[in-house]
């Protein structure tokens, strides 16, 4: 290290450092152009002059090119230096005077204008022969492409003998290092630059070749992609290398095989977008502003290459009229796959909203589809709303070609509507692609032995939809089939419940607990703060004042000790941070650095290994709000990061020792009714080793599945799985069934609940940790359509019951509790059935309408199993499916093409024309409209089935348990993506038809996945709650219960207890529901309660220092 | 130094989404004015209306609260109580008699670095506009 003086500030640098580098590691600004990290040294362009004077000696000096010495004194900014880079910058503003970097540096220096002329017959004139180019293709890249031509004002860059190179590689260095944009290798060299796509961006920008893959990236790391790497092919370049202060980059790293021993495996590799040009005749490829709906989704998204401006890629424009083509790759029997994709239809509906707000001018958007499939929870409401509020205009008619209008690139779209060929012009054309399997998954599927299905996705079963063929290999997400986000979370929870149960002896056996030492008691002492700088490289010094800031904090109260570290989150800052804490006695540590998010857990677990407790601790983000925020204006910048680390030193003055609550759980779950969800729920968490209540209001298991016959792939008979599972259950050592019992009262929250059991007037107390509501719903008995009136008219599980009698109902199989009465009448119903020749199915009866919005989800599919069974029974039978929009979601698609293929007959009808069912002559008839011919048709059937929605019955369970209810009387859950068998109230979790409609594959996988979410807590005996939670003081508080009502948790409750004599009114926080929010502390007004470290006092104390100047 | 006139703006951002956005604006170099001091806070709906007018009547020039877009709200629905003190604490505004343009409510998503950028451009613009509160002592 050798000392000496910048602007008379004593400094400390590495030999051998330049003068240029030793400044600005100290935010000292010298404009430089030619100067370059990965470069060598060259003194090019002159205006990073200095004075030095080294023994008396003063002399200017370019400070790029000056190595530091012993007792040399520098200046940076003397009024002789500030000439002579006056004039040099002059001459170079001569060369080009519309440069805006020149522009810039001229701005800096208070220069207006240049005295020389400029020469117009200067060859490329943006120009500055700062050399960084040809310097970079020699001495990094090893090529020398280009070099400098001819002398003084002729002086240029160009290729030799200005023929065209061939040695170029099309790396691109030099565009990038260039200042001015005055190099184009294109021109050049006769080389495009090889753009490497970045991915995560559908290929719409370019990346690098060290790059980290997507900002949310977990662990957020670059890597090295070794396709693209000059280094790793040519032995060249390192440039990363050295503009990477940590020393990080490790050419050598090799692929390393690892061997795991595990009990389970989950598949989730995802599914990929259907390659759009397959689909030749919408241009995708070879039209500029045709482009799939993922490729949309980037160009809308706010980390997206546009930074979520809407613009066509063709010339950057805002489009006016986007179209979205539907079932591109999907329900496509010629070339794409026969499946539907579960989720473009809901995709484009909310990219047409998107695009309409992201929009600065208004736009129209139209849809092509087929059928529209919104199908989940609210997802009507959702299609009302973009049709009725945004004006996203749907039209039913597949695209048969898109063409290109060569001038405007604008595109016309071709299609039949209401048997007319009609054309219309877009200016962009969104492809609704359909998922389809990864690459790779059809080689690991055969590695593994793992069965696929026909479309080359995981096969499963409809009662394991987690699991493959081999025992042990279950699945999760769309590698088992295209399905959404709230499906795929729910599969997943599902796949690891299954895990869990193949894994209940050996859990926690590889947890290792860490030990702290005992913490030090700072109570009542005075605050001795401690606060660690970072320099982070050259992140934050390279613009802010790091040793000022530094100097600064050490002035500040209480403040006994600062440190100031090229890098606080190494291994050696953690050391020195402990260290300190020892050497000054430290009570509170302060670090200004970046981000809590990324860094407060590591420096907590720091100074709680040196004895201090986690929340004693303050972070000031010095670098994402200060250096990378405000890169030009240094000193603004070092005056706001000691502002920050002011605000952050004022509040950890006032921090206090916090000890998470420790809460003991009950072992054991309360899972509420047994229908199918109830039952696979139980048996799950049972069979995972948890004790279960099973609670059944009926004297049978079962619910609405006891009514199931069939299944829609006819594999499997339901009533034989249901005596299965109500064996299992009854035979399970882990699950005590309750029949004919309600629940009377449940008290207590997660870990500790208290419920009481009633049957035939006997109640019962029992405890338990978690509870899982499945309270299951029913079909609708509809009003309209002559049902209840005629005989003839039934629901479509009625049918069901109906078929299913025909083939088992005779006095000998009778089901037990059946009288002979009823036994009778169903028969009388079957025998009506084998008479009939004609049957009519209506679709979306009291649904999908104003008065009921939900799409009952499972209707489609219940009609097209039922007609392909009234096929099988009569072939000859006449079946019509009057529809609004078939939602044979998936794989299901295949049972309606087959239905079809029988000779089932769909028609489709509007609401402004739904059918009319009237008797005439005793007969039944149902006349409809058919909307796109416009024909009336009258069907006189023999038999009229109404697909009924189904519908909740929660009124009770939600008033019983304190759980919300959405609009249409379905639970509702705590996010409808991210966490959906959970309730936002811990503890209790939700699955089946309660939540909302579902197919009997989905119902057992959000019952695995509720069991999954509960045996989280279960299989601890402890839970540790976070303090920052809310506290009451008491004192303060005076029973106005304002606070009690805006608590999004119910986590408050009033209370009253005797005081001197009188009754004092306050409230009490449960900290098992408390999630800490604060939203009881701002409806406060009297400071009776508060958020443990976000205090008031706390949040005012940084106010107040915010407005403290330095 | 230029004597332009600097406004102090306190920036109460929620940790889940706009504290994380302001992170992204770092991380993509987003530049904006230096006048924004952030105070994070769990959730939008912690921030006292108190807090605002304490800070605003002890000089600083303007303050934001910053949280999440309805329905993504960490904490249900914290958001929404932030949005309906904002009506309250707009009214006791006029009775300090500071102007309205001094208190903002934001929602920005952990995605919406650019978004995060622009409004703290647009709000130091706008407080350059309106000068120093009258509150302002120093």
């Amino acid at each position: 290290m050798v000392e000496f003086t910048i602007n008379g500030q004593r400094v400390q640098a590495e030999k051998d450092t330049v003068v240029l580098e030793a400044a600005s590691a100290m935010g000292i600004r010298i404009p430089t152009l030619c100067n370059h990290k990965a470069l060598e040294p060259y003194g090019g362009c002159r205006l990073c002059m200095v004075e030095i004077n080294a023994g008396g000696r003063r002399r200017v000096v370019a400070s790029c090119l000056y190595p530091v010495a012993e007792g040399i004194e520098v200046i940076t900014d003397s009024s002789r230096i500030l000439k002579i880079r006056g004039h040099i910058l002059e001459l170079l503003l001569a060369r080009e005077p519309e440069s805006p970097v020149l522009k810039d540096i001229a701005r800096e220096m208070g220069l207006v204008q240049t005295r020389f002329k400029t020469n117009s017959a200067l060859k490329n004139g943006k120009c500055i022969l700062c050399g960084k180019c040809v310097r970079v293709c020699h001495e990094i890249m090893g090529v020398g492409a280009i070099g400098f031509v001819n002398r003084g004002w002729r002086r240029h860059v160009d290729v030799p003998f200005e023929i065209r190179s061939e040695v170029c590689m099309g790396c691109g260095a030099c565009e990038k290092v260039c200042p001015t944009g005055a190099i184009n290798a294109a021109i050049l060299c006769d080389q495009e630059i090889r753009k490497i796509p970045d991915e995560y961006d559908m290929g719409l920008r370019p990346r690098s070749a060290a790059y980290i893959l997507y900002p949310q990236a977990i662990p957020r790391k670059a890597t090295i992609d070794s396709c693209n790497c000059v280094h790793l092919n040519t032995g060249k370049c390192r440039v990363c290398e050295k503009f990477c202060d940590a020393g990080a980059i490790n050419f050598k790293q090799q692929e390393e095989k690892i061997d795991i021993d595990v009990g389970a495996i989950i598949l989730a590799q995802g599914s990929d977008g259907f390659k759009a040009n397959i689909r030749g005749e919408y241009g995708y490829g070879r039209y500029r502003n045709v482009i799939t709906s993922l490729e949309l989704e980037r160009i809308l998204s706010a980390s997206g290459p546009f930074e979520g401006h809407l613009q066509r890629l063709s010339d950057g424009k805002q489009p006016k009229k986007i179209a979205w083509i539907q079932c591109v790759g999907s329900r496509d029997r010629n070339k794409g796959n026969p499946y539907c994709s579960a989720v473009c239809c809901t995709y484009a509906v909310k990219e047409a909203i998107i695009a309409k707000e992201h929009a600065a001018e208004p736009i129209e958007t139209t849809i092509f589809y087929m059928d529209m499939r919104i199908y989940g929870k609210r997802f009507e409401e959702y299609y009302n709303k973009a049709r009725d509020e945004y004006g996203v205009c749907f039209i039913h008619s597949r695209v048969a070609e898109v063409r290109e209008i060569e001038e405007s690139k604008d595109l016309i779209l071709r299609y039949e509507d209401e048997n007319n060929v009609k054309e219309e012009t877009f200016d962009m054309v969104v492809l609704s692609v359909g998922l389809v399997p990864t690459e790779g998954s059809k080689e690991l599927a055969g590695r593994l032995g793992v069965e696929l299905n026909e479309y080359g996705f995981c096969k499963t079963s409809d009662f394991t939809p987690s699991a493959t063929n081999i025992h042990g290999i279950y699945v999760a997400g769309t590698f088992k089939e295209p399905r959404d986000i709230p499906e795929t979370v729910m599969q997943a929870s599902s796949a690891a419940a299954e895990a869990g149960i193949l894994l209940a002896e050996a859990r926690g056996s590889l947890v290792t607990h860490k030990e702290y030492p005992a913490e030090i008691d700072v109570k009542g002492q005075e605050p001795r703060i401690g606060v660690f700088v970072c320099r982070c490289g050259i992140n934050i010094a390279g613009v802010v004042d790091v040793p000022g800031v530094a100097k600064y904090a050490s002035s500040l109260p209480g403040v006994v000790c600062v440190e100031e570290k090229i890098y606080v989150c190494s291994q050696d800052s953690q050391g020195l941070i402990k260290e300190k804490i020892r050497e000054h006695n430290l009570n509170r540590v302060v670090v200004a650095s970046c981000t809590p998010r990324t860094h407060e857990k590591l420096f907590q677990d720091t100074i709680r290994e040196a004895g201090l407790n986690k929340y004693l601790f303050e972070m000031a983000n010095i670098r994402d709000q200060c250096s990378w925020v405000h890169q030009n204006e240094p000193e603004a910048a070092t005056r706001k990061a000691k502002d920050l680390v002011r605000m952050a030193v004022a509040k950890v003055r006032l921090t206090e020792s916090l000890y998470p609550g420790l809460l003991k759980i009950k072992q054991g779950g309360l899972v509420i009714v047994g229908g199918l969800s109830g039952m696979t729920a139980a048996l799950t968490l049972a069979d995972a080793g948890f004790k279960v209540y099973l609670v059944e209001r009926e004297t049978e298991l079962g619910g609405v599945f006891r009514r199931i016959k069939y299944s829609l792939d006819g594999t499997n008979d339901p009533q034989q799985k249901l005596r299965e599972l109500v064996e299992r259950i009854r035979q399970h050592e882990n699950i005590c069934l309750y029949t004919n019992t309600v629940i009377s009262s449940v008290e207590g929250s997660i870990g500790n609940f208290i419920s009481t059991l009633s049957s035939n007037g006997k109640d019962e107390t029992i405890e338990h940790g978690i509870i899982i509501v499945a309270n299951g719903a029913s079909e609708l008995k509809p009003t309209e359509y002559l049902y209840g009136q005629d005989k003839r008219v039934m629901t479509q599980i009625e049918l069901e019951e109906r078929m299913a009698d025909l083939t088992t109902v005779t006095p000998a199989n009778a089901v037990a509790s059946m009288t002979q009465l009823e036994l009778e009448e169903r028969a009388a119903d079957s025998r009506q059935l084998s008479g009939v020749r004609s049957v009519v199915m209506i679709q979306c009866v009291w649904s999908r309408q104003p008065d009921r919005v939900y799409c009952s989800r499972i209707c489609c599919q219940q009609a097209v199993k039922n007609a392909l069974k009234l096929k099988e029974i009569n072939p000859e039978l006449e079946v019509y499916v009057l529809y609004r929009d078939i939602r044979t979601y998936g794989f299901k698609e295949a049972y309606y093409q087959k239905a079809r293929e029988k000779g089932v007959i769909f028609i489709r009808y509007s609401t402004d024309n739904k059918p009319i069912v009237s008797l005439n002559n005793g007969g039944l008839s149902v006349d409809v409209i058919e909307p796109l011919l416009d024909v009336s048709l009258k069907i006189t059937p023999d038999l009229l089935v109404l697909s009924s929605p189904i519908v909740p019955d929660n009124q009770e369970m939600s008033k019983l348990l304190r759980v919300p209810l959405g609009p249409s009387g379905f639970l509702l859950e705590a996010h409808m993506k991210l966490k959906p068998v959970e309730f936002a109230t811990e503890g209790i979790y939700l699955c089946g038809l309660a939540h909302r409609p579902k197919t009997r594959d989905e119902s057992i996988s959000q019952a695995q996945a509720a069991a999954s979410r509960a045996a989280t807590i279960l299989s601890k005996n402890e839970l540790e709650l976070d303090p920052a939670l809310s506290f009451v003081v008491d004192a303060n508080c005076d029973g106005c219960a304002y606070c009690v009502d805006p608590c999004p948790y119910k986590a408050i409750t009033m209370v009253e207890y005797m005081r001197d004599g009188a009754v004092k009114k306050t409230v009490r926080v449960d900290e098992a529901k408390c999630k800490g929010c604060g939203v009881c502390m701002a409806t406060c007004p009297k400071k009776g309660i508060y958020v443990r470290h976000f205090k008031l006092e706390m949040l005012s104390a940084m106010v107040e220092a915010a407005l403290q100047q330095n | 130094m230029s004597n332009e006139f600097e406004p102090i703006i306190i920036a109460f951002c929620c940790n889940w989404c706009s504290y994380t956005g302001a992170d992204l604006a770092g991380v993509s170099r987003l530049q904006y004015p230096p006048n924004i001091r952030i105070i994070r806070v769990m959730c939008s709906g912690m921030v006292h209306p108190n807090l605002v007018i304490d800070a605003l009547t002890k000089g600083a020039d303007g303050v934001l609260i910053c949280g999440c877009h309805h329905g993504d709200c960490h904490y249900l629905e914290g958001n929404l109580k932030a949005e309906s003190r904002a009506d309250a604490i707009g009214l006791m505004l006029e009775d300090f008699g500071l102007e309205p343009e001094r208190f903002r409510l934001e929602w920005i998503s952990a995605s919406e670095g650019p978004k995060f950028a622009q409004v703290m451009q647009e709000m130091t613009m706008a407080i350059k506009q309106i000068g120093p509160s009258s509150f302002r002592t120093f």
